[in-house]
C-alpha cells in the first residue's frame, strides 16, 4: 500500500525541494519504489536538484490532463533504478492543474509505487493545497528562524483542514522536518533551539538536518544529497529521518560535519 | 559588541521563543474555528454585562489547540468596584 506525502512548508527557500530529493533518494537506496513529484507548476526546480533537467519531455499537467499516460511522463533516475520523477510543468500556469486530474494521477502513483512523495510550492495558495490535498501524511520543513515557524504554523492549519484526510474527519499525520540548524547558535541562545520549535508547532520530530555546505554543493551537481556525499552530516540526518518514515525507531541525534577538519587538512581523496 | 552582549548574557532566541507564542495564539484564533470566538466573546459579554460592568474589551477569548483536545480559554477582567457593588446589591435580595 503506497504512502502519499506532501513535503510542505508556507515560506519558500527553506529546504522542501531539497529535502524531498533527499528523502525520495534515501527511500528508494533503502530499495523502496519512490516517484517524487513536482507540484511547483511554472516554477519547477526539482528535476533541477535531482539532475534530470534535460530528461523532462512530459509532466504532471500533461497527465493530469490525460494528454499522455504516467509511463510517458516518468523519469527513472540514472543512479538508483527504483527512483522517479514526475517534473512540473514550466510553461503552464498552476491554474492548468485540475483537481480531478491530480487525484486521478495520484490514484495511479498509489497502484505503482510504495511512495509518493509530493513536493509542494511555498505560499498557500493553489498549488500548495492541491499538492496536500490527497496526501496520507505530511513533512513540515521548518528553519529555526520566526517566519518560517509563523507560516509553519499556518501550514499545520491548513492540513488540518484542506486535505482529504480532515474532510474525512481523520487525522492527517504531520511531522516536523527542522532544516539548517546550527547547533552552536542554538547552544549560544541566538537560534531558536529545537524544543522551542517543537513546543511552538507541537507536531513530532522527523529529524534535524544540520546547517552544511553539503547542500549547495549536492544541488550544484544535481544529485540528492543523500547520494552526492552519503557519508556528510545532511546525508546522514536524511538517512535516519527516511528510515523513520518507514517506522523503524532511531534515536534522535545531529549528526555533525566536524570531523572534516581532518579531511580538510590531509586532502579530500584520503577519506 | 558581541562581547557586550556575551558579558551581560544578552540572547536573541528566547525573544524570538516569546514573541511567536504571542502572535501565534492569536493567529491560531483568527483563523482557526472561523467565527466560533467573535460568537462566544459576543455572548459571554452579555450574560457578564447583565450583573457587571465590564468593557467590551477586558473579555478575551482564545482556544488552544491541543493535539486531541482544544482548551477554550476564557479571561474576564472584573473592575473592584463594579464587582463588590454587583455582589452587594445580589445580597440585598435583587431580581433580575
Amino acid at each position: 500500500m503506497a504512502e502519499v506525502l506532501v513535503v510542505t512548508s508556507g515560506k519558500g527557500g527553506v529546504g522542501k525541494t531539497t529535502s524531498t530529493a533527499a528523502l525520495g533518494a534515501a527511500l528508494a537506496q533503502t530499495g523502496q519504489n519512490v516517484c517524487v513529484v513536482d507540484f511547483d507548476v511554472g516554477l519547477r526546480n526539482l528535476d533541477l536538484v535531482m539532475g534530470a533537467e534535460r530528461r523532462v519531455v512530459y509532466d504532471l499537467i500533461n497527465v493530469a490532463n490525460g494528454d499522455v499516460r504516467l509511463q510517458q511522463a516518468l523519469i527513472r533516475d540514472k543512479r538508483i533504478d527504483t527512483l522517479y520523477l514526475l517534473a512540473a510543468s514550466q510553461t503552464r500556469d498552476k491554474d492548468a492543474l485540475s483537481e480531478e486530474g491530480v487525484r486521478r494521477c495520484i490514484s495511479e502513483l498509489r497502484t505503482r509505487f510504495d511512495w509518493v512523495i509530493c513536493d509542494s510550492p511555498a505560499g498557500i495558495e493553489r498549488g500548495a493545497t492541491l499538492a496536500m490535498r490527497y496526501a496520507d501524511l505530511a513533512v513540515v520543513v521548518t528553519n529555526p528562524e520566526v517566519s518560517s515557524v509563523r507560516d509553519s504554523d499556518r501550514i499545520i492549519g491548513l492540513l488540518d483542514s484542506k486535505t482529504l484526510k480532515a474532510a474525512q474527519g481523520e487525522r492527517m499525520e504531520k511531522f516536523l522536518l527542522l532544516t539548517r540548524y546550527d547547533k552552536i547558535r542554538a547552544g549560544r541562545g541566538d537560534m531558536l533551539s529545537i524544543d522551542d520549535v517543537l513546543e511552538i508547532l507541537s507536531i513530532p520530530l522527523l529529524g534535524i538536518i544540520p546547517e552544511s555546505e553539503e547542500v549547495l554543493r549536492a544541488s550544484n551537481v544535481g544529485a540528492p544529497v543523500t547520494l552526492s556525499n552519503a557519508a556528510s552530516a545532511p546525508a546522514r540526518a536524511y538517512m535516519d529521518a527516511a528510515r523513520r518514515l518507514k517506522g523503524e525507531t532511531i534515536s534522535m541525534t545531529i549528526p555533525s560535519d566536524r570531523n572534516n577538519l581532518l579531511t580538510k587538512l590531509f586532502g579530500r581523496r584520503a577519506a | 559588541m558581541k562581547l557586550f552582549s556575551l558579558l551581560t548574557g544578552r540572547r536573541s532566541a528566547p525573544l524570538a521563543r516569546e514573541r511567536l507564542q504571542i502572535l501565534l495564539t492569536h493567529e491560531r484564533c483568527a483563523t482557526g474555528n472561523s467565527g466560533l470566538i467573535p460568537v462566544l466573546r459576543e455572548e459571554i459579554l452579555a450574560v457578564i454585562a447583565k450583573h457587571v460592568d465590564v468593557a467590551p474589551e477586558k473579555v478575551d477569548v482564545k482556544v488552544q489547540q491541543g493535539d486531541d483536545v482544544a482548551v477554550l480559554e476564557i479571561e474576564v477582567e472584573i473592575p473592584h468596584i463594579a464587582a463588590r457593588a454587583s455582589m452587594s446589591r445580589e445580597r440585598g435580595g435583587r431580581a433580575a
